[in-house]
């Protein structure tokens, strides 16, 4: 199934929502290819994300969602035999082309990831590593209040103020990953991206960090790739539904789950695959 | 459904049943079988065990009771009367006649002096064989350290030479034919009249703790090579930990995967296998003959082992960063930390525990290696003890060598305690690994 399919990513012509008027878009991603060696593991993705929207990417295992996701801070570099090819644009500016440094990339573009993974330093720690490397804060009052700011915007702060000193890793792992998505917030990115950041927590754990969403979308550009697509409806304004390394369709979120224009998104939606 | 079908079912579900019987009585009977085959393995796994720790219990109580007595000593006390026209007829107290004095001849008189009625040569010569040759060097040390001493008389308590130790200690005695052992019936009457008049004593032996090799067993001590092993293993791991741990980073956390790291990395494991006197022959002919280093000295015996270690270091240290988790790496390279600081910052700490743990097992790896040292030259007699990684030193291993091949009986038991020490060096060397494993595991 390698056939290259480049006319099925409909672009749903969504009625235009009155928020919509003034979005931007922040992410202008065209012909995006990602090889494995010999295998071809995205092919040709055109897709924009806009600022301050949550976009999903939903898609059964496999499809290319999260190669898709981690073309856009480059982690995708890390792995030897991967090859991106297209243009991805943040702000207008290549991100592929060597005009923009990886490090300052990361910066900009933060990333929770799938399992929780704090440093196994303190809370304290955890949050200020960012803001330090960077030179983001030197004193110690700047950091003293990017941890706390971070942590309240990640809606930690309660739950371990009074113990900043002890080690994240003892956190349960739905702080766990709220105190990651507070490290990524320190920071101060543009994006941040969020690879299954929910499918090693259980529903209450899950619900806490979706409302989160919600609230950091004010602030934030989020793309987030999920395998539930009930918590896709939940948070997203924007919905791409990825299959075999293409993109199926894309669209408002309420349409894409409503009236599909593919077949496939129709058949997986509705639980025929995936 | 047809009747037809319906028997069919019904005979097939009989077969069925038939079959299960038939499985379930063939596990009832292999099951005693199989019970007995883990009783058996058992069996011969608690008696491997039980060997191997019988081997141990046997080599301790061997090294620790030949040992023993290595750790005290004996001595005679002498009042040597510290004459002036003996020792500085003119008064000069000028320091080369203080050291040229005859020492021997004051402390022989002493000696005599217990005994007025020995008076033919050979006797006395006999008599005076109970001091050890270190007695009159022991009387010049102090008097050239205070001159005002002479004059006076002294209260020394002088080593008795290593046969008269060995009799006081009872590893020489009469059960053995007179013309069979160093020591004559006459020399242990007159000892054992010494020791009636109090005049001999047993203590603790700091000789053994306080000197560097000697040819008198009762002067010689594990100092010099102590020193000789700890500017040796200073070197070493000056040399090794940096270069290992540099490498082993830069192969696992930058080297790009492709055949010549491969090549790399097979010829490191090979380098682990390669006997350990290779390595000494090649210090011979580079350190040595090429660059001209000095011979016997720590700084090329540490080099050389520094060779050897590497190779453990470098796995033990790959093993370590690989077992670092991935998401770590990923948690810091998505927060924007540049590839050095992931290692910096987040990577080397946490493979720290498991880099120390290979560290320490390959010093004291080092530390036991004797053949290569043997071909630099680590294997002289040296009675000095060395004050630096340049000066001609000798190890641990290799003294226990040196004093294992010496024919005087007294060498025995201080090869013993010397195997000891070396030991307890690398017993706490171990116990030092497991503490730093125990105490720095992590886990996330």
């Amino acid at each position: 199934m390698g056939e290259v399919n480049m006319n099925n990513a409909v672009e749903v012509t969504a009625p235009v929502a009155s928020s919509d008027a003034a979005r931007e878009t922040k992410f202008h991603t065209r012909g995006v290819q990602v090889f494995y060696g010999e295998k071809q593991a995205l092919f040709d993705v055109d897709l924009d994300i806009y600022e301050n929207e949550v976009t999903a990417l939903i898609g059964p295992s496999g499809c290319g969602k999260s190669t898709y996701l981690r073309t856009l801070n480059r982690m995708n570099d890390t792995i030897d035999i991967c090859r991106v090819k297209g243009a991805i644009e943040l702000d207008g500016t290549d991100i592929y082309s060597g005009s923009i440094d990886v490090v300052h990339l990361r910066a900009r573009v933060g990333m929770v990831f799938q399992k929780p993974n704090p440093f196994p330093k303190s809370i304290y720690e955890n949050i200020a590593y960012g803001p330090r490397i960077h030179g983001i804060a030197t004193s110690k009052d700047d950091i003293d209040r990017i941890v706390e700011e971070s942590l309240i915007k990640a809606s930690l702060w309660e739950e371990v103020k009074d113990r900043l000193d002890e080690p994240g890793t003892g956190l349960s792992g739905g702080q766990q990953q709220r105190l990651c998505i507070a490290r990524a917030i320190a920071v101060q990115p543009e994006v941040i991206l969020m690879d299954e950041p929910c499918s090693a927590l259980d529903p209450i754990a899950t619900a806490r960090i979706e409302e989160l969403i919600d609230e950091l979308r004010d602030n934030f550009t989020i793309v987030i790739v999920t395998h539930s697509m009930q918590q896709a409806a939940r948070v997203s304004q924007r919905t791409a539904f990825f299959h075999l390394g293409d993109l199926v369709e894309v669209g408002e979120t309420g349409k894409i789950f409503t009236t599909p224009q593919d077949q496939r998104t129709q058949d997986y939606i509705t639980g025929r695959f995936g | 459904m047809t009747d037809a079908v319906m028997t069919e079912m019904q005979s097939s579900n009989q077969t069925r049943r038939e079959r299960a019987a038939n499985a379930s009585e063939a596990v009832r009977r292999g099951l005693k079988k199989r019970y007995a085959a883990e009783a058996r393995f058992r069996a011969y796994g608690i008696g491997a065990v039980g060997i191997a720790l019988a081997c141990i219990v046997v080599l301790f109580t061997t090294i620790i009771s030949s040992g023993l007595p290595a750790f005290t000593e004996t001595t005679i006390t002498l009042n040597v009367e510290l004459k002036q026209e003996d020792i500085d007829p003119e008064g000069t107290r000028d320091a080369s006649t203080l050291i040229n004095a005859n020492y021997r001849k004051l402390v022989f008189d002493t000696l005599r002096a217990e005994f007025p009625d020995v008076t033919k040569r050979r006797d006395k010569r006999a008599l005076t064989a109970i001091l050890s040759s270190g007695a009159a060097y022991q009387v010049q040390q102090a008097v050239v350290e205070d001159p005002s001493l002479i004059g006076q008389t002294v209260t020394f308590e002088l080593p008795v030479s290593a046969d008269f130790d060995l009799y006081e200690k009872g590893v020489i005695n009469k059960k053995t034919a007179e013309a069979d052992r160093r020591v004559s019936d006459q020399q242990m009457a007159w000892f054992d009249t010494l020791e009636e008049r109090g005049l001999i004593e047993t203590g603790f032996n700091t000789t053994f703790f306080t000197h560097a090799d000697s040819r008198e067993p009762e002067l010689a001590g594990i100092l010099g090579a102590t020193m000789g092993s700890l500017f040796t293993m200073l070197v070493t791991l000056a040399l090794s930990f940096p270069i290992g741990v540099c490498a082993a980073v830069y192969l696992e956390e930058f080297a790009p995967k492709n055949r010549l790291t491969q090549i790399i990395e097979v010829n490191i494991n090979n380098l682990a296998a390669v006997p350990s006197i290779v390595f000494g022959l090649l210090g011979l002919a580079v350190f040595i003959n090429f660059f001209g280093l000095p011979r016997s000295a720590p700084l090329v015996g540490g080099m050389v082992l520094a060779l050897m270690t590497l190779p453990t270091i470098i796995i033990a240290s790959r093993a370590a960063l690989k077992a670092v988790p991935p998401s770590i790496r990923e948690a810091a390279l998505g927060l924007g930390a540049s590839r050095m600081q992931v290692v910096t910052h987040h990577v080397l700490p946490l493979a720290m525990p498991g880099i120390l743990t290979g560290t320490i097992i390959g010093m004291a790896q080092a530390l036991g290696e004797t053949a290569p040292l043997l071909m630099i030259g680590m294997v002289a007699f040296i009675v000095d003890i060395p004050g630096g990684i340049t000066d001609p030193a000798t190890v641990l291993p290799v003294q226990v060598y040196l004093w294992a091949d010496s024919p005087e009986r007294a060498f025995v038991a201080r090869t013993s305690a010397a195997i000891m020490i070396l030991l307890t060096f690398l017993i706490f060397m171990n116990a030092l690994a497991v503490v730093l494993r125990k105490k720095f595991e992590r886990r996330w």
